[in-house]
């Protein structure tokens, strides 16, 4: 579905990624671990066309993505839940799901699919004339994924949604990204969380300054010594 | 009753009256800084081209008012996204000071370009609205007019803003513009949208002033500074404060006209804006920020 080749990428005088090569197939949820600062946010901002790629290729079902703008990768089918939630704070949820349906081909979905989201989070449902800045952080995080899939997306980009959580409700998310696996999404997930993230993937990526170091089936990665060693203690 | 009691209604009405219109005036302001953050200094000249362009549909061209008042709310409608297009665009990344002089430029520009296309004699559209009386109390057609039609553009904005894919959008991207291409929204398309609406309401304005005063390239300096006091006491960017700041003010001018003398008004509203900039900076309803 999705193909990285060799993608290189940076900021001004300092590249963030180097050659980096990815793939996800319909229908798995594939997983990119590292420590702060490896270039996760980056590579999902890239894809997203937040921020240009120097070298390489990018493509979304054959359709090359490299010179597409960032509005028209909801279009694509591309849902990014960026880093922080960045929710809208003053919308209620309900608005703010609203705007997660803003292309004309989402909207005429609207009802259908803000109904499988509060199935999906019944929380939301109960808080949805709620202003979103209101809510508490595992909250704002099930809003902000039910925001992206509002657009029906085929791919769904995750940064770091266990990120600023109480133990507990990292423990609620990680089930709701089962959850919807399960339910046949496709998802890549860029995790800092590295135990948890690979109960739930299928295939891992470890991305280590900017560099693929490793990739395999989740339980593959979690085997193997580098891995172990440095980030699981063992 | 005392006759007394009638004139200090009659001025008490009148406040409530001229804080329709300036309610108008503060939401296109409030409407274009809260989204874009650009502040247009030269709101009122927009305004100012409104009201000449009702004039010549309607005298010159002989339109119906029903017709060259939608006319002339078109015309500034397109001029407000002319001008986010070719004089905002460019500097959006720009210090807000340089913002500031670039639409403080335009103004100028405008008031010079309407002095050489138009002169600088007074014109009038030839509509007079009949006085009336309710109660012992006369009140002006043309006020009374206005302030319904600033109402209903008001109402109407907000239901926009409130109900629609494209008004939250606009709330939305006021909120966090970084995060709207995530939503499949061209963040530059609903800053030309903003633009255009704030221009459709300077053009409204203009049609609701223009049956009250006299058209002249400089008319925009008789309301401009006051609607972006407005704005200010209300807390700039915030559309709620600057509605109950519009009618504070009003009342300010209108009452104490009444008690003093018409200059005196604007005296005490501008006193009583200064101490209360001392008091609470933010403005009324202003963050913080």
């Amino acid at each position: 579905m999705l193909a990285l080749r060799n993608i290189s990428a940076g900021y001004a005088g300092f590249q963030a990624l180097f050659d980096v090569s990815l793939e996800v197939k319909a229908g798995e949820t594939v997983a990119v671990i590292g420590p702060n600062g490896a270039g996760k946010t980056t590579l999902l901002r890239v894809i997203s066309r937040l921020i240009d790629s120097t070298a390489g290729e990018m493509t979304m079902e054959g359709r090359r993505l490299n010179e597409v703008a960032s509005y028209e990768l909801v279009s694509h089918g591309i849902a990014h839940v960026p880093e922080n939630r960045r929710l809208f704070p003053k919308l209620t949820v309900e608005e703010n799901l609203r705007m997660g349906a803003f292309v004309p081909q989402a909207r005429a979905h609207f009802e259908e699919r803000l109904a499988r989201v509060y199935r999906l989070f019944p929380r939301m449902e109960e808080r949805r004339r709620q202003p979103a800045g209101t809510l508490s952080g595992g909250e704002q995080q099930m809003c902000a994924i039910g925001r992206a899939l509002m657009s029906g997306p085929k791919l769904l980009l995750l940064d770091e949604p266990s990120a600023g959580l109480a133990p507990v409700v990292v423990q609620s998310i990680f089930e709701v990204v089962r959850r919807m696996s399960a339910e046949g999404y496709t998802v890549l997930i860029v995790e800092q969380n590295i135990r948890q993230v690979l109960k739930v993937a299928t295939r891992g990526y470890l991305l280590e300054t900017g560099r693929i170091r490793a990739a395999g089936t989740a339980a593959a990665l979690l085997d193997t010594d580098e891995i172990k060693k440095a980030y699981l203690g063992i | 009753m005392d006759i007394f009691d009638i004139f200090l209604l009659e001025a008490i009405v009148n406040g409530v009256l001229l804080g329709g219109i300036l309610a108008l005036l503060a939401l296109g302001l409030n409407l274009i800084f809260g989204v874009i953050d650009v502040v247009w200094i030269c709101y009122a000249e927009l305004i100012m081209i409104g009201m000449y362009t009702a004039f010549f549909l309607h005298v010159d061209y002989g339109w119906p008012l029903w017709l060259a008042f939608p006319g002339c709310t078109v015309v500034v409608a397109a001029l407000g996204a002319a001008l986010h297009h070719f004089v905002i665009r460019p500097v959006l990344a720009a210090e807000p000071i340089n913002q500031l002089l670039v639409t403080g430029g335009v103004l100028f520009f405008l008031q010079g370009a309407a002095t050489l296309a138009f002169g600088v004699e007074f014109r009038n559209i030839g509509v007079r609205l009949p006085i009336f009386e309710v109660g012992g109390m006369f009140l002006s057609l043309a006020r009374l007019t206005a302030f319904l039609i600033a109402l209903a553009s008001m109402v109407g904005v907000y239901l926009f803003l409130k109900r629609t894919y494209l008004g939250t959008a606009i709330r939305a991207i006021s909120q966090d513009r970084t995060t709207m291409p995530l939503m499949g929204v061209n963040p530059s398309r609903i800053f030309l949208i903003t633009s255009a609406l704030g221009g459709a309401l300077a053009g409204v304005a203009a049609c609701l002033l223009v049956l009250q005063y006299d058209i002249h390239p400089a008319i925009g300096l008789s309301f401009g500074p006051i609607a972006f006091l407005v704005c200010v006491l209300g807390g700039l960017g915030n559309m709620i404060g600057g509605f109950l700041a519009a009618f504070i003010f009003a009342q300010f001018i209108s009452v104490g006209g009444y008690f003093f003398h018409l200059e005196w008004g604007y005296v005490l509203a501008f006193l009583f804006f200064i101490g209360f900039m001392f008091w609470r900076p933010q403005g009324l309803l202003g963050g913080k920020s």
